[in-house]
C-alpha cells in the first residue's frame, strides 16, 4: 500500500500519462492530418480541415473517453464501498441497462430531439430505477449471490423492454443505429455530447466525493455508521443520486459500455488502500486513462467497420469479472 | 470540545431510560423498561438469548427510534435522544455492534481512526489531536505490534481489541457495547473486561451485554437481568444472580457461592 507521498506521486504519475495520451488520441483518427498543423491552425484562427477535424470530432472525443471512464469507475468504487460488497458495478448491476432503456424509449419515441436534456435526464432517471431496485432486492444482506442474481433480473427487465422496442423498430436502420448505440461507442461524438453529459456527470462526481466521509465510516457496517454522526437514508440517497446522474449522463452520450467500474477500483484497491476519498480519486483519473486507451486501440484497429468501444471494454472486463467470481466463490452464500 | 466533555463527566452525566417499549411486526421486544446508568459505572445487561439485550442497547445508543417511551441525557438539564442532532449523539455515545466484522481489509490504524470521525472535519488527513488520540487508544489496547495488520488476518480476540481501540479514540462520555467478550479465550475475555473496567473509571459509564454470568459478576458494579423484554432485578451481582433468578429466567439449577472475592456461579442441570 502506498504511503501519502507515494499515493500523490501516484496521483501525479496518472496526470502526466493522461496528459501525454492526449497527444496519441488527438492523433489517432481516420483523416490523414498532422497534429501540429492543426494546433497551428487552430491557433490562428484558420478553419482548415486540420482544424475542423481536431476541435470537431477528436477533441470532444477524447474529453468524453476521460469524463465517461472516470463516471463509470468512480461509479464502481462508491457502490462497491456503499454495497459493501466488491463485485458491485454499473454494468453488473443492471445500472447500465436501465439507463440504457431510458435513452432508448427517449429516442425509439423521437422525443430526443424535443430539447436536449430529454435523453440524458432518460437515462438517469432509469439509472436511479434500476439502482433503487437492486438496493431493495439485494442491499440489505451483503450477499454478493443476492446482488448479483438482483443485477441479473434488472438487465433481464431492461433487456426485455429494450428488445420490445426493437421489435417494433419503425425501419430497419432505426433498429441498426439503436443496436449500434447501446453497444457503446465514442464514434461520431460532437461537442454538443459533451456538453450534455458534462453538467450531470460534474454534479454526480460531487454528490460522491462529498460523502467519502460516510463512506469511510461504512467500513464498520451501516449501524456503526449512524452510531458515528451519519444520517443512513440522507448519505445513501444522495450517493445514489450522484452515481445515476454520472452513469445516466454518460449512458446518455455512449451508449453502454461495461466493466471499467468493475476493473479500476479492484485493481486500485490494494495499491492505494482503503481510504474512499483516495480510491475516489484515483478511480477517475485511472477509468480515464483506461477507456481513453481502449478508444484509441479501436481506432488503431484496421478493420472494415470500427470495433465498438463497448465490446472492446467487455471483452476486457467480463473475463476478469469471472475470475473475481471464481476467487470469491467460498464468500457467496 | 475536549474540555468541554470533561467537565460535562465530572459534573455526573447520566442515561436515563423511561418507560422504554418496542414492538416489531407484532411482537413486544422490549416493555416498560426503566434504567439509569450513571457516571462512573460499568453495567452489565444479562439474560438469556432474545431477552431484548442488543435492541434495549441499540435504543440507548439512539440508532433506533421507533421504540415508545423516552431516552434521555441526564447532565445540568435534561435532553431528550430523538431530539439531539446526531453529531452531538455521536459525540456523547459510543457503540460497539456484535460481532462487527470490517468489509475491507483495512490496517488496524485505519480502522481505529475510524472512532475519531465524529471530530474530525478533515476528510483524508488525521489532525494532530486525533493521531494523539489514536496512538492513545492503541496503546490502551496493546496493539502497538498490530498496527499496520489487515484486520481480517487477526484473530477473534485481537479483532476485539482493534474494535475496542476504534471506540476508545473517541470521546464518548458513554459507551455501549453488545457481547464484547462471547468468542474469546479467559485471557482475552479478561483483558477486555479489564480495558471496560478502566474506561468507566476514566470517561464516564459503560454498559455492556454480556453471557458470562461470572465475569459479569466480577467486573461490574450493577447487573441489570432481563427476561421477555422485561427487566427483572436490577442491582449489586449478589442480589440479582440468585438461584431462584437464575432458575426462572435462565431455566438452570445453579450453584451460586456469594464470596467476598465475587460471586461464582457453576450451572448445574437444566430445570426440567
Amino acid at each position: 500500500m502506498l504511503s501519502t507521498s507515494g499515493y500523490r506521486l501516484f496521483i501525479l504519475v496518472l496526470l502526466l500519462l493522461i496528459g501525454l495520451s492526449a497527444v496519441v488520441a488527438l492523433d489517432s483518427g481516420a483523416a490523414d492530418i498532422s497534429l501540429v498543423q492543426a494546433i497551428l491552425d487552430w491557433l490562428k484562427g484558420e478553419s482548415s480541415l486540420a482544424s475542423t477535424v481536431l476541435t470537431q470530432i477528436r477533441f470532444p472525443r477524447f474529453c468524453l473517453a476521460i469524463i465517461v471512464g472516470a463516471s463509470l469507475a468512480i461509479a464502481g468504487a462508491s457502490m462497491q464501498m456503499v454495497l459493501r460488497n466488491p463485485l458491485a458495478d454499473p454494468g453488473i448491476l443492471g445500472v447500465t441497462s436501465g439507463a440504457a432503456l431510458g435513452a432508448v424509449s427517449v429516442l425509439y419515441f423521437g422525443f430526443a430531439a424535443a430539447a436536449w436534456y430529454y435523453l440524458p435526464v432518460a437515462a438517469i432517471m432509469g439509472a436511479l430505477i434500476s439502482l433503487c431496485c437492486v438496493y431493495v432486492l439485494a442491499g440489505l444482506q451483503a450477499s454478493i449471490l443476492a446482488l448479483v442474481l438482483s443485477g441479473v433480473a434488472i438487465s433481464s427487465i431492461a433487456a426485455a423492454l429494450i428488445a420490445v422496442a426493437l421489435n417494433f423498430a419503425p425501419s430497419f436502420y432505426a433498429m441498426q443505429e439503436i443496436v449500434f448505440w447501446l453497444m457503446g461507442s465514442l464514434n461520431n461524438r460532437h461537442m454538443d455530447h459533451l456538453w450534455i453529459a458534462l453538467p450531470f456527470c460534474i454534479l454526480g462526481w460531487i454528490c460522491i466525493f462529498t460523502r467519502s466521509r460516510f463512506l469511510n465510516a461504512l467500513s464498520l457496517g451501516e449501524a456503526t455508521a449512524q452510531s458515528l454522526g451519519f444520517h443512513l437514508q440522507t448519505e445513501r440517497i444522495i450517493l445514489f443520486f450522484g452515481v445515476a446522474l454520472s452513469v445516466g449522463a454518460c449512458v446518455a452520450v455512449s451508449g453502454s459500455i461495461g466493466f471499467i467500474g468493475l476493473i479500476v477500483p479492484h485493481i486500485l484497491r490494494p495499491l492505494v488502500g482503503y481510504q474512499p476519498l483516495r480510491l475516489l480519486l484515483a478511480s477517475a483519473l485511472t477509468g480515464a486513462l483506461l477507456l481513453l486507451w481502449a478508444d484509441v486501440l479501436v481506432r488503431h484497429l484496421d478493420m472494415a467497420r470500427e470495433l465498438k468501444l463497448g465490446v472492446v471494454t467487455s471483452l476486457l472486463g467480463a473475463p476478469f469479472f469471472l475470475m473475481l467470481m471464481i476467487k470469491s466463490r467460498s464468500k457467496w452464500v | 470540545m475536549g474540555i468541554n466533555m470533561q467537565s460535562e463527566s465530572s459534573t455526573s452525566l447520566s442515561l436515563m431510560a423511561e418507560n422504554v417499549s418496542l414492538k416489531k411486526n407484532q411482537q413486544t421486544i422490549l416493555s416498560n423498561i426503566h434504567l439509569q446508568i450513571s457516571s462512573g459505572e460499568f453495567v452489565g445487561l444479562i439474560g438469556p438469548n432474545g431477552a431484548g439485550k442488543s435492541s434495549l442497547l441499540k435504543i440507548l445508543a439512539g440508532l433506533d427510534s421507533d421504540f415508545t417511551g423516552e431516552v434521555s441525557l441526564l447532565s445540568e438539564n435534561k435532553l431528550s435522544l430523538k431530539k439531539m442532532h446526531r453529531l452531538q449523539r455521536a459525540q456523547q455515545i459510543a457503540w460497539l455492534a456484535q460481532q462487527d466484522v470490517p468489509t475491507w481489509p483495512l490496517s488496524v490504524q485505519h480502522l481505529v481512526s475510524l472512532g475519531r470521525l465524529p471530530w474530525s472535519k478533515n476528510i483524508s488527513q488525521s489532525s494532530p489531536a486525533d493521531l494523539q488520540a489514536i496512538d492513545a487508544a492503541i496503546e490502551q489496547t496493546d496493539l502497538q505490534l498490530l498496527r499496520q495488520r489487515s484486520v481480517l488476518e487477526l484473530s477473534g480476540g485481537e479483532l476485539q481489541r482493534v474494535l475496542l481501540a476504534r471506540v476508545f479514540a473517541g470521546e464518548q462520555p458513554i459507551i455501549l457495547v453488545d457481547e464484547p467478550i462471547s468468542a474469546l479465550d479467559p485471557y482475552h475475555q479478561l483483558h477486555v473486561m479489564e480495558l471496560l473496567t478502566e474506561k468507566s473509571k476514566q470517561r464516564g459509564m459503560v454498559c455492556a451485554a454480556l453471557h458470562d454470568l461470572n465475569l459479569a459478576a466480577g467486573f461490574c458494579n450493577r447487573l441489570v437481568l432481563l427476561n421477555h423484554g422485561q427487566i427483572v432485578a436490577s442491582g449489586q451481582p449478589a442480589e440479582v444472580l440468585t438461584p431462584e433468578n437464575l432458575r426462572q429466567v435462565y431455566g438452570i439449577e445453579a450453584y451460586v457461592d456469594c464470596r467476598e472475592e465475587g460471586v461464582v456461579i457453576i450451572p448445574r442441570k437444566r430445570v426440567k
